[in-house]
């Protein structure tokens, strides 16, 4: 996680066709910059705090064990899948509604990055169920409705590669994005709404069901979670806008040398 | 730790959550570079 440094604005330097930067050029070509830089820090001492909390620190639960340690990476991972899909729902609205490239930049980040959440969560999920449970996987109403919540994810990533014009892509998975919060929804309620093996709420409720340094760890991973999915959002919000600046680019090129062929031909 | 039960599992939640994450941070870091390299320095707004 990290980033090249970025001195100078590179204003006024020599570029190529598109005016890109070439070699040699002062402002490096990257997504990252200082504030990234930190926030990659802060995700990286986190995460070893994690590592040491909830291997090392942390006791054994009394009923499942060591297995315990897979709630930090798990429940944190789940939590951040649902702010993806928050950021994604809500900047699809907003981009239907204002139709500004950042809202369109930011939804498509929310859900790549949601996406990569939901497989840890799956993931870590499966591998705690088996010692738990005796199983990798049931048709549990909390697994399944994850479960499609990670396909609409991918229904909503396959969207936005299918060669459209840009504006209708984006409208159509905007209105699919625009799902993903109701489903998160059901996913959060499905453990009270239906009988199910999957345990409710840990930490949301008037009682806590974890204290001590069980808890703590499983702040630290709250924590580490938080920080390092900032630090993809921004970057893969700025690979977004990337894309649609060369996009535009290459747009423009065309146009250009369309209108060349023209006047050659009308000469 | 170094007499954990279920460390199997574990371990393999732990390890493939870091891998799968850092995999992806490291692709979403080579791919803006690369398109970085295709746009004006003033389009990168954060520089």
């Amino acid at each position: 996680m990290t980033a090249t440094t970025s001195p100078g604005s590179g204003a006024g330097t020599a570029h190529d066709q598109h005016g890109a930067a070439p070699a040699g050029d002062p402002v490096p070509a990257s997504t990252g910059s200082r504030g990234t830089r930190i926030l990659g820090l802060l995700a990286l001492a986190s995460t070893a705090l994690l590592v040491l909390y909830g291997l090392v620190v942390s006791p054994a639960d009394v009923e499942m064990d060591d297995a315990v340690r897979l709630m930090y990476a798990h429940v944190p991972s789940a939590t951040y899948l649902y702010v993806g899909c928050f950021f994604t729902t809500l900047a699809s609205g907003l981009w239907l509604w204002k139709r500004t490239a950042g809202w369109d930049a930011l939804a498509e980040a929310g859900a790549e990055v949601g996406l990569v959440f939901a497989v840890v969560t799956l993931g870590t999920g499966s591998l705690w169920g088996r010692p738990t449970w005796g199983t990798y996987w049931t048709w549990d109403a909390r697994l399944t409705s994850t479960a499609v919540l990670t396909a609409l994810l991918v229904g909503y990533l396959a969207l936005r590669r299918l060669d459209l014009d840009p504006d209708s892509r984006s409208s159509r998975a905007a209105v699919l994005g625009l799902l993903l919060v109701p489903n998160v929804v059901i996913v959060n309620r499905s453990v009270e709404w239906w009988r199910s093996l999957h345990q409710g709420s840990t930490l949301t409720r008037i009682d806590p069901t974890i204290e001590g340094d069980m808890l703590v760890a499983l702040m630290v991973g709250f924590l580490a979670f938080g920080l390092i999915f900032a630090w993809l959002m921004v970057h893969r919000f700025r690979v977004a806008w990337l894309t649609q600046q060369v996009d535009r680019l290459d747009l423009d090129d065309a146009l250009a040398r369309r209108r060349a062929e023209a006047e050659e031909v009308a000469r | 730790m170094i007499a954990m039960t279920h460390a199997g599992y574990v371990a393999a939640a732990w390890i493939g959550t870091f891998a799968l994450v850092g995999g992806y941070a490291l692709a979403v870091v080579r791919r803006g570079r690369k398109l970085s390299r295709q746009v004006p320095a003033g389009e990168r707004r954060w520089s």
